[in-house]
């Protein structure tokens, strides 16, 4: 297996650099798409709880299946891949965010209102900076699981170390199959460590002095 | 900025000096849907500038709807609020209460700022300039008691709940308004702290002279540091609007009289304040000074004890002149349990504050918690035996 990676160090790397930007970018994207709906939804008690419904029933869709929807309007490629992991980089994102809204406490929100905070400017220096911890911990929920589910949109041709596995999975009996399928699955879980470590430190760097525990 | 302000270095005027504006109330209403009775039925009231008003009755009698609707936290269904001249009913509700400073239970601080960020709050919002901010900052932690270079980088958790709510009351004062609003303000801390909170706000308020409208349930509060009281019953209904003494005398009708409670007579004591009494002058040392030189003006004096004063000049301690003597110079101990009370405390205070501490005296402090001077047992039972015979006779 070794000379499996060695040989192929360069498209290795490649198609790792592939998958941490599809990860990375979908999660960015996946996380700003949750802040603006659970801005939108917190507020009501009957939106947030279709939006937690919303967000419990979507992580229950198979992600072959949805990439197989998304195959007919979007042909195989980047876009499907990108459809795919913003949605399921979206939902813990989204139900984390609502509740770390839902838990500010009520007499902040007031005493914010009371000195001449518009609502906009609360949920921006008061409400978010608040709940960011909570948020955070779900974006790195979010970036561990379309770690995995990235190299599923493979499957669509989608970039990244998926590639890998759906070879070698297709070639299982021939030479180098299963080398294929370990280097692709090593690999991710490998990133996956380092990118919730980053995540790790960027909540340390993120989180305010004053509500770090 | 400071223009807004009294320099530091004049001496207490003997007027009050008013920086508020009034307050009038028409009519106002506020009426929730689903409930037969409005929570806020038709009140009218006029609050002077420069007063502090105190807000009084059982709770869900409508007090603390009222006060947010005069920063418009909660929107009138109907009437007129006017802030001085203006008619601030239609206002922009964002731009109306940077105007007016709001104090709630355990200061709202925010945790995630600091508590100069916090003070700082309005001021930015206010477009100041960030030297003007910086100043500003320093000044209102000054005026609070707490010492800007300690506290100003420091978090809202790394505070008692009695620090809190002075940077509480500090970031309601940030923009220098005309009008305080504070909703049970000191209903969360300790009777300790609270009556230093109370002697603080008294003291503030002497130097400040804002409008202040103040919610409380606690009688012996509102009578503490109230100019006037509105007692409410349900619906906001005004039962009785007067001075503090008036009320005790006379309490409008049968409901007053129950709410202000028996004793009446020994309620009387929380109308004396310590600045009628006479204080008694005594030796101070400054932490480092000599102590034998010290000593020999406290005996000097006829004292036997001498209090010691801090850089700023507060008092930390009051030891002995035998503890004193034992030392080359004057310790930087701070006493924690040094019973001390403001210039506007009652002679209830006093008295719990003695019991508290287990002293025969307590150490009253002036402006920026500079000392005023020493109140002994002695004179506080004088002062309750003149009063008890005045109300006799």
């Amino acid at each position: 297996m070794w000379d499996f990676v060695v040989d192929r160090r360069g498209q290795i790397a490649y198609q790792a650099f592939q998958h941490v930007s599809l990860v990375v970018q979908c999660v960015v994207l996946g996380t700003l798409i949750a802040l603006v709906l659970a801005a939108l939804v917190y507020r009501s008690a009957l939106a947030t709880s279709v939006a937690n419904a919303v967000s419990a029933v979507g992580l229950t869709i198979p992600a072959f299946a949805l990439l197989g929807f998304l195959l007919a309007p979007f042909g195989f490629g980047i876009t499907p891949a990108v459809i795919a992991v913003t949605f399921y980089a979206a939902l813990p994102v989204l139900r984390n965010a609502v509740v770390g809204l839902a838990g500010v406490d009520r007499a902040l929100i007031e005493s914010a209102r009371g000195m001449g905070m518009s609502r906009m400017a609360t949920l921006l220096r008061v409400e978010l900076p608040l709940a960011w911890p909570v948020i955070l911990a779900g974006v790195r929920v979010s970036t561990q699981m379309v770690m995995g589910i990235a190299a599923i949109a493979a499957y669509v041709l989608g970039p990244g170390l998926g590639g890998f596995i759906f070879t070698g999975l297709a070639r299982l009996g021939g030479a180098n199959s299963v080398n294929s399928a370990l280097t692709g699955t090593i690999a991710i879980v490998l990133l996956a460590l380092v990118l919730d470590l980053l995540l790790l430190l960027l909540g340390r760097l993120t989180t305010p002095r004053g509500i770090r525990v | 900025m400071s223009d807004t302000l009294p320099a530091p270095s004049t001496p207490a005027a003997p007027e009050r000096k008013v920086s508020g504006v009034p307050i009038r109330l028409e009519g106002v209403t506020k009426r929730y849907s689903g409930q037969d009775r409005p929570a806020v039925d038709s009140v009218s009231l006029d609050i002077a500038a420069g007063e502090t008003v105190m807000f009084v009755g059982p709770s869900g009698c409508g007090k603390t709807t009222l006060l947010k609707m005069i920063n418009r936290l909660i929107e009138p269904s109907d009437g007129r609020i006017h802030l001085g001249d203006e008619d601030v009913t239609s206002q922009d509700p964002d731009q109306l209460r940077r105007r007016i400073g709001y104090v709630i239970q355990a200061g709202g601080l925010f945790p995630h700022m600091t508590v100069g960020t916090n003070v700082g709050m309005v001021p930015r919002m206010l477009g100041w300039e960030k030297q003007r901010v910086t100043e500003r900052i320093d000044e209102l932690l000054d005026l609070v008691g707490l010492d800007p270079d300690v506290y100003r980088d420091r978090y809202p958790k790394e505070l008692s709940g009695g620090q809190q709510q002075r940077v509480g009351v500090a970031r309601a004062l940030a923009a220098d308004p005309p009008v305080l609003l504070m909703d049970e303000p000191f209903g969360a801390v300790d009777p300790i702290t609270r009556q230093r909170l109370q002697d603080e706000l008294i003291r503030i308020q002497l130097e400040l002279g804002k409008t202040i409208v103040f919610v409380t349930h606690d009688f012996d509060e509102a009578v503490k540091l109230g100019d006037k009281i509105v007692i409410f019953d349900v619906g906001a209904r005004i039962v009785q609007y007067d001075t503090p003494e008036a009320i005790l005398a006379e309490p409008a009708e049968e409901y007053v009289a129950d709410f202000v409670g028996a004793g009446a007579t020994l309620k009387q004591l929380t109308l004396t304040r310590v600045n009628s009494l006479e204080l008694r002058q005594v030796t101070t040392a400054s932490v480092g000074d000599d102590a034998a030189e010290a000593v020999a003006r406290a005996r000097a004096a006829g004292d036997d004890f001498v209090v010691v004063l801090d850089k700023r000049g507060r008092p930390i301690s009051w030891p002995t002149l035998a503890e004193v003597s034992r030392m080359s110079t004057v310790p930087p101990t701070v006493d924690e349990r040094l019973p001390v009370v403001g210039l506007g405390a009652t002679l209830n205070d006093a008295l719990d504050t003695m019991l508290a501490a287990s002293q025969g005296g307590v150490v009253v402090l002036g402006r920026r918690d500079g000392m005023a001077g020493v109140v002994s047992i002695e004179a506080i039972m004088e002062a309750i035996q003149r009063t008890r015979q005045e109300t006799a006779g």
